[in-house]
C-alpha cells in the first residue's frame, strides 16, 4: 500500500509548486493537416488519409480555422501572439502516430506569457501561462490480451487512426508556487476556468468524459525556505474532482516519503479514479530524446498584425466578465459568487432562474442541498438526475406553499430516483403541505389537549413555547404541514 | 544510437555501421568549412509563408485501402505487435 501523510501534516511541513499542462481538442470540421473529418465515434479507419497515415508523398498543410481558434484562445489567456512560428516533429516510437512524429511546436510556440486569474476562499490566485501551442492529437490503440485492456501484459495492440491528426491545443502553465494548502482547489478552479474560456470561445466542445479537455497534473514539494522539489506528472485526470484529488493525493504521498527520508522520482504516475491514488506510470527510462526538429513539409506562420486585432476584437464576453454581470444580476456577493464558481454551478443556476426560479432560491439548491447530494454519490452538479428545469419547478411549489423545505427534500429523493418531476413525485409519494383546515384544525386542538402545560404558558403571553406545539403538529402530520400557518393558527386559538 | 533508432543489429554488422557512419560524419564536416557568418539558418526551402487550408472536408480513403498498407489488421484496425517488453 501506498504510504499517505494526513494533508494537514503535509502542509504543515511542506509547500507544494504545481504545473498543469491542459490538452484541449478543437473542434474543427477537418483535421489539421487534411481535409478528413473529425466526427467523434466513427467506425475505426474511416477518417483517415494518406496525410494521416505518412504515405510517401503526402503534403500536410495547416487548417486556418484551427490556427485560428489557437490564437483566439491565446488572446483570451492574455498571451502575446507569435510574429513568427512553425511546426516541429517530435519523434518517437509508439504505434499510436504511423508517421513515428507528432507534428507539433517546439520552441516557437504560437502563443505565450498569459495569465488566468482564478479566486479561491476569497484570495485570488494569477496563473501564469508559459506557452500555448498546436499540435495534432494521436490514433486510439486497444490493447488486447492483457488484463482489462492495459498495456501491461498485453500480447498485441489493434490502432485506430481517426483521432490521429485531430487539432490539439497545449496550454502550459509556468510552475505555480504560493498556493499553499489550497494548491487542490486553486488547481481544479484553474482547469474550471480555463474551460469556461476556451468553451466561451466556441472552439471545442470542452469536455472531460469525452477527452476533449485532458489535464496532466504536477506537484512537487519543497520545505519552506529550500529549492522546489522534484515534480511528478500525474495523467488520466478526467475530471475537475478528479484535478483536485489528484493533487491532494500526490502531495500527501510525496510528504510520506520525504518525510521518511526518500527521494521522489521524478516520473509520470498515473491517476484511479476509483480510487483516488495514483501510480507509477512506465519508466522514465525513455525520457525520451524527442529529437525535435523543424517540420519542412509545413511553411512558417507569420500571423499579419490586421489578423491578430481582428481576432481580438472579435472575442465574445469572456467568464469572468459575464459572472460580474451575473453576480449583479443575481444579487450575490462576491464570495456568494466565488461558490457558485468553484461549485461549477453558473450555468446550471442561469438554467434554473431562466426557468423561473428566483436566483437566490436557484442559489440556495444547487450550492445546498444539490451539492450535499453530488458530493455523497462523487458526480459533479451536471451529472445528478435532477435538472434545472425540475429545480424551478420543485422551487414552485414551494412558492405556493405546496410544499415545504423538508417536504420538497424528499421529492428530491424521488426525482433522483427518476420516480419522474417534482409535481409527479410528490402526488406518488403523496408529499403536500396539509392545506386542508379541518385537518389541521383537528392536529392543532389534539396537540394542545396533549400539552395543556404549553398551551398555558402561550395564554400567559409567553409565545416562544409554540415550538413544542408546532413540533407536536409536524410529528402528527408526517411534516406535511406549513410551520408558519401552523404557529399562527395557535395562536390565534390561545391568544 | 541503433537503440535510439530502435534498430536491431548483429555486432558485425554493428562494426561495418560504424565504418561507415565515420565516413559520412567527414563528409558531412567539410560542411562546416562553408564560411556561415551573418547566414541566417534555414529550416525550409522554399520562401513560402503562411499557406493554409480552409476547414472544408475531403473525402477519406474507403478503410479497406487506408489499411492495405499495413502488414496486419484486425477489426478494422491495424495490428502492431506487443508494445512493452516484458521487463517493463
Amino acid at each position: 500500500m501506498t504510504k499517505l501523510s494526513t494533508y494537514e501534516a503535509a502542509m504543515a511541513a511542506y509547500e507544494p509548486v504545481l504545473g498543469l499542462e491542459t490538452h484541449i481538442e478543437l473542434d474543427t470540421g477537418t483535421k489539421m493537416f487534411c481535409g478528413c473529418p473529425t466526427a467523434f465515434g466513427a467506425e475505426p479507419n474511416t477518417q483517415i488519409c494518406p496525410v494521416c497515415l505518412a504515405l510517401p508523398g503526402a503534403l500536410p498543410v495547416a487548417n486556418r480555422a484551427a490556427v485560428e481558434a489557437t490564437m483566439k484562445i491565446g488572446l483570451a489567456l492574455n498571451c502575446r501572439i507569435a510574429e513568427w512560428t512553425r511546426f516541429a516533429r517530435k519523434n518517437y516510437f509508439y504505434p499510436d502516430m504511423p508517421k513515428n512524429f507528432q507534428t507539433s511546436q517546439y520552441e516557437e510556440p504560437l502563443c505565450e506569457d498569459g495569465y488566468v486569474d482564478v479566486a479561491v476562499d476569497g484570495d485570488h490566485y494569477r496563473v501564469e501561462i508559459e506557452r500555448v501551442h498546436l499540435e495534432e492529437d494521436t490514433g486510439k490503440t486497444l490493447h488486447v490480451g492483457g488484463a482489462t485492456g492495459r498495456i501491461h501484459g498485453a500480447t498485441e495492440s489493434l490502432v485506430d487512426y481517426n483521432r490521429a491528426g485531430i487539432p490539439l491545443v497545449e496550454i502550459v502553465t509556468k510552475p505555480v508556487p504560493g498556493a499553499g494548502d489550497l494548491a487542490p482547489e486553486v488547481a481544479r478552479a484553474y482547469v474550471t476556468e480555463l474551460r469556461d474560456i476556451v468553451r466561451s470561445l466556441g472552439v471545442s466542445d470542452v469536455r472531460m468524459e469525452q477527452g476533449s479537455l485532458r489535464c496532466d497534473v504536477n506537484v512537487s514539494l519543497n520545505r519552506a525556505g529550500d529549492a522546489w522539489g522534484t515534480r511528478t506528472e500525474t495523467k488520466n485526470v478526467n475530471s475537475l474532482r478528479s484535478v483536485e484529488r489528484a493533487v491532494r493525493h500526490e502531495i500527501r504521498r510525496q510528504a510520506a516519503l520525504l518525510d521518511s527520508g526518500e527521494k521522489i522520482h521524478q516520473e509520470t504516475r498515473h491517476f484511479h479514479e476509483a480510487t483516488g491514488e495514483t501510480s507509477p506510470g512506465r519508466s522514465k527510462e525513455e525520457a525520451t530524446d524527442y529529437r525535435y526538429f523543424p517540420e519542412p513539409d509545413l511553411a512558417v506562420m507569420e500571423p499579419d498584425r490586421e489578423w491578430v486585432e481582428r481576432l481580438r476584437s472579435g472575442l465574445p464576453e469572456l467568464p469572468r466578465k459575464r459572472r460580474e454581470r451575473l453576480r449583479a444580476e443575481w444579487g450575490l456577493g462576491e464570495l456568494e459568487m466565488q461558490s457558485v464558481v468553484n461549485a461549477d454551478a453558473v450555468e446550471i443556476i442561469e438554467a434554473t432562474v431562466a426557468a423561473g426560479a428566483s436566483p437566490t432560491a436557484a442559489v440556495k439548491w444547487w450550492l445546498g442541498e444539490l451539492s450535499r447530494r453530488a458530493n455523497e454519490t462523487g458526480v459533479e452538479l451536471g451529472e445528478l438526475r435532477i435538472g434545472p428545469e425540475q429545480v424551478a419547478e420543485l422551487q414552485g411549489m414551494v412558492d405556493d406553499g405546496r410544499l415545504n423545505d423538508k417536504l420538497a427534500r424528499q421529492v428530491i429523493d424521488g426525482v433522483l430516483a427518476d420516480e419522474g418531476g417534482p409535481a409527479e413525485v410528490a402526488a406518488s409519494r403523496g408529499l403536500e403541505v396539509v392545506s386542508d383546515t379541518g385537518a389541521l384544525e383537528a392536529a392543532v386542538d389534539e396537540a394542545i389537549a396533549a400539552n395543556p402545560d404549553a398551551a398555558e404558558k402561550i395564554r400567559g403571553g409567553k409565545h416562544a413555547a409554540a415550538g413544542a406545539l408546532i413540533g407536536a403538529v409536524m410529528k402528527s402530520t408526517k411534516g406535511q404541514a406549513d410551520a408558519g400557518a401552523v404557529r399562527e393558527l395557535i395562536l390565534s386559538k390561545l391568544g | 544510437m541503433a537503440r535510439l533508432a530502435r534498430l536491431e543489429v548483429t555486432d558485425d554488422e554493428l562494426d561495418a555501421f560504424a565504418g561507415q557512419l565515420d565516413v559520412i560524419l567527414e563528409s558531412m564536416q567539410t560542411l562546416g568549412e562553408v564560411d556561415t557568418d551573418g547566414v541566417e539558418p534555414t529550416s525550409h526551402a522554399v520562401p513560402l509563408v503562411n499557406v493554409f487550408r480552409e476547414d472544408q472536408p475531403q473525402p477519406s480513403l474507403p478503410r479497406d485501402a487506408a489499411l492495405a498498407g499495413g502488414p496486419d489488421t484486425a477489426e478494422g484496425r491495424f495490428r502492431v505487435p506487443r508494445i512493452l517488453d516484458d521487463e517493463e
